[in-house]
């Protein structure tokens, strides 16, 4: 197939887009906010990638985090708490042809809407999810999360925490069909950016956890790992996360990690301090729900009379001898 | 009372007596009742449903209603373990299950007595009983035979000892499979219907067995047959008349489903439920025939979610569901009605509340449909009426969700789900179908929410239309689908998705009155109930009362004309199958009696005096049952 020259020229055009051209309404995050680093690093991967804006659709629950989509300037689908994922696979199903990202928080994905969580890794849907982990619930004023650590003090743990938190990363090694598993922290944003990058590379559920600052409610949760290089854990390998020379300076604490090794994944999943940081698990080849779902037919009026007219044939009394009778007369 | 209801029955008066060849009188007979019930598995779901599709080929009127035990399998030789069908058979056409049975056909006495006990029997109707429990080893179980068929034919039933195991052992090894294929024969002979279309009915129900297995089948029921002819001293004969134009024979459930693929919908997503559940293994069956995909959820709200999310990005999804699956779906709800993504949502209502009677009937779930999920959730709620009409609900409520960006809820209920009739074979009509995804550019500048000041209606955007983007959103918004922080926009929005179902109510078509459009007494009902209430009104006709009734499909908005029609009578009630309290109940009275839903409707809608009466058993309400409330309403002082 030959396009004209015009058309070429339009096309790049096209699919040229600024920075500004996904930037929605101003964030009202408070100022230190992770999420602020989560947006800009999706800014920019949809500058980058050259996603046209009408044909990316972020999606998201009830939260601080969910907020996210207002300020992109693309589609967007901010829904009811926990409940992002069903609708973003709704929205996948229908058009393999959009981008589909989800923002869910820890209490919107591991607590009230866990269990689409866990479905929606065994469905392995071509989409990116980003849980925009703070430990805490923001919008509804301090109270703990599933992720929070034990002995937090919140509004409805007075006491402190009493349960020990759950471990996102474990749990979704866990869980068949799992197809991308990474973390990120928001205070390294070139990390979150190439991350994010390889999770909407991949072809299938991308997982990726952002540990994130809540300046509001947990100011100081993350201090001593903000002032210790150490106690970040990078994963590096050819085919994970390739580090800039500036940060290999300065995040010493490396390790190889191939991130088809699922058991390794898991041993490093488990560990929270240091905190792991870089691609855990990446296997490609995980057959995607949307993939074995789709009808190769066009769904022509055509198409559809056929399939009900043979339907209808199945339960219908014929006023005479019946369709055979009919055709050899 | 019963001898009313025998106008049109077993009227030995105004049968015609003729003779076989055989030398047995045949009774023609307008219409009769015949049940098949067995313990769970023994195969009397499948004879029923073969007997009725076989009388409906030979054009007789049909409804057949399953019975069906609570559990999948019940203890055998149990009260309320019944498992079977009744099959209603006319020479005219058949609106509902009728009342007490005229004929019965029982595996066991015990399943019996569940049908004696739930006085689903007429006083003195033939029982066609299983015998080998006589000789039993288990001397206790030929005691207790003995014991209930002695009671039962003193009681003045005539009941006929079959060996039907012991027939069927001179053919199969295994005679407790293929019993029912034997007592299939024996009602062919007994109802004098065409041996050809048996065969034909057992080779189409058998058509995935071996070829060994249907002609096991088959030589049965030639045994039941040539047993009958031989044994039996009666045989009836109900005319039929052929249809002129082709007929589908399908059950309420099937019959949403072909809705569903009539209506172009692409998408349904569900969670399994009790009595939803059929229509949706008979669409995961045939959907992807058209191009369509039924989505197993992981939960009832993921499907509503999941269906939400497939509606926004393409054409309008769909849900099914029954009443709790239905009671969690109400935040999604009011998200699709807050985003005006359209949605449709079939519920098959069952018993409720809570786990209440899964494979139960009842209409509970109305108020529900209207007024449920928090805060002003406007959505349209029609209620399917016939077998037929849920086929054709569910075309209208996609265009009606299409059309108005809304929520449409359909409510069928568990005696419109397993209960089959024939109806004129649909014609397929491009016009049925979800026009293509919008995927044009947008001027620039355009309003997600631009809602028309007069309906409300705004031009929904679909992602990948250019100009389009914008975050659609659960928080209260204005026109550009911004989050509203000022008053008025969130009055604004509200307005304007309430007004859409004003809009909706001036498309509709006042609904039709059943009789006389004015006289002492107008019935009313919705959904499932509709055969039945007009049965039992015509028969207040054919006895020169003033009678009339007018059934709603459309529930919210109601269509207009309804009061118009009510001032024209004298007294106005309902009959409905949920919860009304009882004025007979000495602290009920007027200032603290809760009405049924659609009396309770009315009387807040239209300010007239609409009383109501209902029943709430789990079983379609009898003809004869509402014949006898109707009566004592009308004798009922001002």
């Amino acid at each position: 197939m030959t396009i004209h020259a015009t058309e070429c020229v339009m096309r790049m055009h096209d699919d040229h887009h600024d920075l500004e051209e996904y930037q929605g309404s101003i964030p009202r995050w408070c100022s230190g906010c992770g999420d602020n680093a989560i947006l800009a690093a999706m800014q920019k991967l949809c500058r980058n990638e050259k996603l046209r804006p009408e044909k990316t659709v972020f999606v998201s629950g009830i939260g601080c985090s969910s907020r996210f989509p207002h300020y992109m300037k693309t589609y967007g689908f901010h829904g009811i708490h926990g409940r992002a994922l069903p609708v973003a696979e709704g929205i996948k199903l229908t058009r393999p042809d959009l981008h589909v990202f989800v923002n869910t928080g820890d209490g919107d994905c591991c607590s009230i809407g866990a269990a689409h969580w866990i479905h929606a890794v065994r469905y392995n849907m071509n989409m990116t999810l980003m849980l925009h982990d703070n430990h805490v619930y923001g919008l509804t004023k301090k109270q703990a999360s599933p992720t929070s650590p034990k002995g937090l003090r919140s509004n409805t743990t007075p006491r402190g925490a009493y349960l020990d938190p759950l471990n996102p990363l474990t749990i979704t090694l866990g869980v068949q069909n799992v197809s991308f598993v990474a973390q990120a922290v928001d205070w390294i944003p070139e990390v979150v950016y190439d991350i994010l990058e390889k999770a909407f590379h991949h072809k299938g559920f991308s997982f990726v956890r952002i540990i994130q600052r809540c300046p509001e409610f947990l100011p100081d949760m993350f201090d001593a790992w903000l002032h210790d290089p150490l106690r970040t854990l990078m994963l590096t390998h050819e085919k994970g996360l390739h580090l800039s020379p500036g940060l290999t300076k300065v995040y010493k604490n490396q390790k190889e990690h191939d991130p088809l090794n699922i058991d390794r994944a898991r041993e490093l999943a488990s560990i929270t301090d240091p905190i792991p940081v870089g691609i855990l698990y990446h296997n490609p080849e995980v057959p995607r729900y949307e993939e074995t779902r789709l009808s190769p037919h066009l769904r022509t009026p055509e198409y559809i009379q056929a399939g009900l007219e043979s339907e209808l044939d199945k339960f219908t009394v014929w006023p005479d001898e019946g369709p055979a009778a009919r055709a050899a007369a | 009372m019963n001898d009313t209801l025998t106008v049109n029955r077993l009227d030995h008066a105004s049968s015609q007596l003729a003779t076989a060849s055989g030398g047995k009188p045949v009774i023609t007979l307008a219409e009769h009742i015949v049940e098949i019930v067995s313990d769970s598995g023994e195969g009397a779901q499948r004879c029923g449903q073969s007997l009725g599709a076989i009388a409906a080929k030979m054009g007789n009127g049909v409804w057949t209603v399953e019975i069906i035990p609570a559990e999948i399998q019940p203890p055998p030789r149990s009260i309320a373990g019944a498992s079977g069908n009744r099959v209603r058979l006319g020479s005219h056409r058949i609106d509902n299950g009728g009342d007490e049975a005229d004929l019965v056909v029982a595996f066991n006495e015990q399943v019996l007595l569940g049908r004696v006990r739930a006085a689903e029997l007429k006083p003195g109707c033939i029982i066609l009983l299983e015998s080998m429990w006589r000789e039993h080893q288990d001397s206790k179980i030929a005691e207790t035979y003995v014991q209930t068929h002695d009671k039962l034919a003193a009681d003045g039933y005539r009941v006929i000892e079959i060996p039907m195991e012991r027939e069927c052992r001179v053919l199969v090894s295994d005679p407790r499979r293929g019993k029912n294929m034997f007592v299939l024969g024996m009602l062919m002979s007994i109802y004098s219907l065409d041996m050809r279309l048996a065969r034909e009915q057992i080779d189409y129900a058998f058509r995935k067995k071996a070829d060994s297995i249907v002609k096991s089948n088959i030589a049965l029921l030639e045994a039941g047959y040539q047993w009958a002819e031989a044994n039996l001293d009666f045989k009836y004969r109900i005319p039929a008349t052929r249809a002129k134009e082709p007929q589908i024979v399908v059950n309420g459930n099937t019959a949403l489903a072909l809705g569903v693929l009539a209506s172009g919908m692409e998408i349904c997503a569900m969670y399994p439920i009790t009595p939803a559940t059929s229509a949706s293994h008979y669409l995961s069956d045939v959907f992807e025939k058209v191009g369509g995909i039924v989505h197993q959820a992981e939960d009832e709200i993921a499907a509503c979610a999941f269906a939400i999310g497939a509606s926004y990005a393409g054409k309008c999804a769909l849900t099914i569901t029954s009443g709790p699956g239905f009671s969690l779906k109400q935040e999604a709800l009011g998200l699709a009605v807050m985003t005006e993504v359209p949605l449709v949502v079939v519920n098959v209502q069952r018993g409720g509340p809570s786990t209440g009677q899964p494979t139960k009937a009842e209409q509970g779930d109305l108020l529900s449909a209207c007024f449920g999920s928090h805060g002003d959730a406007p959505k349209v709620v029609m209620a399917a009426s016939s077998i037929e009409d849920c086929f054709y609900s569910i075309i209208t409520a996609r265009r009606i969700a299409e059309t108005f960006n809304m929520v449409v809820v359909v409510l069928s209920d568990s005696g419109l789900a397993t209960s089959q009739q024939p109806f004129p074979r649909p014609r397929f009509n491009e016009a049925w179908l979800a026009p293509p995804i919008d995927q044009s550019a947008l001027p620039t500048g355009a309003k997600p929410y631009d809602w028309d000041p007069a309906t409300g209606i705004a031009r929904r955007f679909v992602p990948g239309q250019p100009n389009g983007m914008h975050t659609l959103t659960g928080l209260a918004h204005d026109r550009l689908s911004h989050v509203a922080y000022d008053a008025d926009a969130n009055e604004e929005g509200l307005r304007y998705r309430s007004l859409k179902l004003a809009a909706v109510q001036k498309t509709l078509k006042p609904p039709p009155v059943f009789g006389a459009p004015e006289g002492d007494l107008l019935v009313i009902g919705w959904g499932s109930t509709k055969g039945a209430i007009e049965e039992a009104v015509a028969r207040h006709q054919g006895e020169g009362r003033r009678v009339s009734s007018m059934h709603l499909r459309f529930l919210q908005p109601m269509p207009p004309g309804i009061k118009e029609v009510m001032q024209r009578f004298r007294k106005v009630m309902t009959i409905e199958s949920n919860w009304c309290d009882r004025p007979e109940d000495p602290i009920i009275d007027e200032t603290n009696r809760r009405y049924s839903a659609v009396a309770m409707m009315l009387r807040a809608r239209y300010l007239v005096d609409v009383d109501c009466w209902s029943e709430v058993k789990g079983q379609s309400i009898k003809p004869g049952t509402i014949y006898r409330v109707l009566h004592a309403k009308l004798q009922e002082k001002d």
